[in-house]
């Protein structure tokens, strides 16, 4: 199969990337999504809602986010020039709320009052909370209990925004619990509730309208490039959680074929431990959250709790699009562990003065030897999807110094 | 013949003027050897279905008491094979009570649709539930199915308008489980009134035997649905009564409590008994 200029065309009517995606949910849910792609599509024909969504990237979050030359890693690795797509000078400080503002706005489009939402490192909790603020609407954020207790700055940015915190007790305390209770509160207010979804995953439409929501940062990538440097970059980058930040920067390169797409999963303590959150490097195929994708598993189907040191990676899934960019060969998906990305954190911190959230330090730390294996005529672009103020604590603690 | 033992207990129930029970307890809760004693207890009490929960670390549809019953059997290391195993020590003395398996879809997928089909109906299992499958992704599923006749029971719940009720029903088989209220499983009571329209056109529509489930766990309640509806099911009623195992009661008091209630549901189930 000729597979040029069919990258775009996913999902098909059915919500699938090849083999992945689909609508998993629960009968009660399914009228729910279906009326949600329903809006969508009326969305995306209606200039209105574009025209609105351009204005408040434009002026609330600051968009566009600069690219960046960062000369000195680039001088440091002495290779590939490397860009920053500067997505944590956004609003909150990531990625997370380019994706929020048209949830948002399509739940208003659709009535409803009430929005939810699974939160692991609080980025997109805050960012969700952010834009309920501005729209005066309710907000109740999931958050896994381990991840409260790690993310204590967000936890509060979001009390202060008016948002209703629920610690999740049950599992490991982590996204992945966080995402079951929201779904079952969703499932319990169907009718004023709508549920907004961080990332690239879940059920049909959700992987589309999220990676459409994030390609804004793709689409001024390209543009900030040929711009620059009269060129496509050789190559993107960018970490993947459940693969928000990835998706929107890969997807406007998607049909650009030299053009490198390569993701970056947190390894934890590394495969081979079996601590990680490493879906790709270390799953298989399987359901949960909505949709058919790789994910952490046993032998008997049994979900098993991702690790990472960072709170936004610990996830035991990923969204389908990765997965089917996967296995058709599209994309290259590299592994950091977490002393990988906790080096990367600091150097990025002292050679470039800015210090970045530990989810892109995990892309930081592959940077160099892709950078290194492409040579000096040639250009990545990394998405530097959240700013580190968050972690600073939990990094003070991983490198044994008393606050 | 595994769908006529499950049309055979509808009529049978409808013959005798009552409603059937359905009755779901947790396989592997919290061992294999007292859900074996359990779904005895169920049968010679009354429970004309048995609904054998799989576990799941994810169960997305299911309230604390049913997520922690999957956990206790998680943690004694029940996987979905020792669940048929259970059926099938079951069906050595039972040939005639339908054993429904409801899980999630993932343990079914890795298994493989198409072997799990050959194990599940050697296993004597007459039907699933596999609640994240709706009919828009449940096709590999029937296809496995076809050469066993296993039913594939699928969910209608009271954001299931009408021209959705025709999806639902188009390729169920077995009973259609009209989910009572929007939510989770044993959290909100049902109102029978609210959702009698719902079941009178999941009946009409399937042409199926309707169960109600979801929050019902006394005898009045169940009097209630029982006068709406071809079954009632009763869930975390009953795995709230094995979770007392844990704390300290023994397998013995556990039984006897089990059967109890399914005394009690049992009597409350005749269509012409009124309606509390």
């Amino acid at each position: 199969m000729d597979l040029r200029n069919t990258w775009d065309k996913w999902p098909d009517a059915n919500g699938r990337f090849g083999e992945f995606g689909g609508r998993y949910v629960a009968e009660t849910l399914m009228p729910l999504i279906l009326d949600l792609e329903k809006e969508y599509r009326a969305a995306q024909k209606d200039p209105e809602f574009q025209a609105q969504m351009d204005d408040l990237w434009k002026h609330y979050v600051g968009r566009p986010s600069p690219l960046y030359f960062a000369e000195r890693l680039t001088d440091h690795f002495g290779g590939a020039k490397i860009y920053f797509k500067r997505d944590e000078l956004n609003h909150t400080g990531a990625h997370k709320i380019n994706n929020c503002l048209g949830q948002v706005l399509l739940a208003m489009r659709m009535g409803k009052k009430r929005i939810i939402a699974e939160t692991g490192a609080g980025q997109h909790g805050v960012a969700t909370a952010t834009v309920c603020a501005r729209f005066g609407l309710q907000c109740v954020v999931f958050m896994g209990a381990t991840d409260v207790e790690r993310q204590k700055p967000n936890v509060f940015r979001m009390r202060l925004l008016g948002a209703e915190i629920v610690p999740v007790e049950s599992g490991t305390g982590t996204l992945k619990d966080a995402m079951n209770e929201a779904l079952r509160d969703w499932v319990t207010n169907v009718d004023d509730t709508f549920y907004c979804i961080g990332t690239a995953a879940g059920p049909h439409p959700y992987p589309e309208l999220v990676r459409d929501f994030q390609s804004i940062i793709g689409r001024e990538a390209k543009e900030q490039m040929l711009e620059r440097e009269g060129r496509l970059p050789d190559a993107v980058m960018a970490c993947i959680g459940g693969g928000s930040n990835a998706i929107g920067l890969f997807h406007p390169f998607v049909e650009d074929e030299g053009v490198r797409l390569i993701g970056v999963e947190a390894s934890g303590h590394g495969v081979e431990t079996g601590m990680h959150a490493a879906a790709l490097n270390g799953g298989k195929p399987g359901i949960l959250h909505g949709n058919r994708t790789y994910l952490l598993q046993d032998d008997d189907g049994q979900i098993i709790d991702a690790h990472s040191i960072s709170a936004g990676l610990d996830y035991p899934g990923i969204g389908p699009e990765h997965a089917f960019l996967r296995d058709s060969g599209r994309a290259e998906y590299l592994t950091c562990t977490d002393d990988e990305a906790l080096e990367a954190f600091q150097l990025c911190t002292r050679l470039e003065g800015i210090i970045p959230a530990l989810e892109p330090s995990h892309a930081l730390a592959r940077i160099g030897e892709v950078a290194k294996e492409m040579g000096p005529d040639q250009i990545i672009i990394m998405n530097l999807c959240g700013r580190g103020d968050k972690d600073i604590f939990s990094v003070a603690g991983h490198l044994g110094i008393d606050m | 013949m595994p769908v006529s033992r499950i049309s055979a207990a509808f009529d049978k129930a409808r013959s005798d003027g009552r409603s059937a029970l359905v009755s779901y307890v947790m396989a592997g809760d919290p061992d294999l050897e007292t859900s074996y004693q359990v779904l005895n207890a169920l049968v010679d009490n009354g429970a004309d279905v048995i609904e054998l929960g799989a576990p799941f670390t994810d169960p997305m549809a299911d309230g604390p008491s049913i997520q922690r019953a999957g956990q206790r059997s998680l943690k004694a290391g029940t996987t979905l094979k020792d669940v048929l195993a259970l059926a099938k020590r079951f069906r050595e003395t039972n040939q005639t009570t339908p054993l429904i398996l409801m899980g999630y879809a993932n343990p079914v997928h890795l298994m493989g649709y198409e072997t799990f089909a050959g194990a599940a109906s050697d296993a004597g299992i007459d039907g699933t539930i596999i609640v994240d499958l709706p009919p828009e992704e449940d096709m590999p599923l029937r296809e496995a199915y076809a050469p066993y006749e296993l039913a594939v029971i699928r969910l209608a719940t009271p954001t299931t308008h009408e021209a959705r009720m025709k999806t639902v029903a188009d390729g169920a088989s077995g009973f259609l489980y009209y989910v009572s209220v929007t939510g989770v499983t044993g959290a909100k009571k049902p109102v029978a009134s609210d959702i009698a329209p719902g079941v009178q056109s999941a009946q009409r529509i399937s042409g199926l035997p309707v169960c109600v489930g979801f929050g019902i766990k006394t005898g009045e309640q169940a009097r209630e649905m029982a006068a709406i509806s071809d079954g009632v099911v009763v869930g975390s009623a009953f795995v709230d009564i094995i979770s007392e195992m844990e704390q300290g009661k023994s397998r013995e008091e556990i039984v006897e409590s089990v059967a109890r209630l399914t005394r009690e549901l049992s009597s409350g189930l005749n269509r012409n008994g009124g309606v509390a």
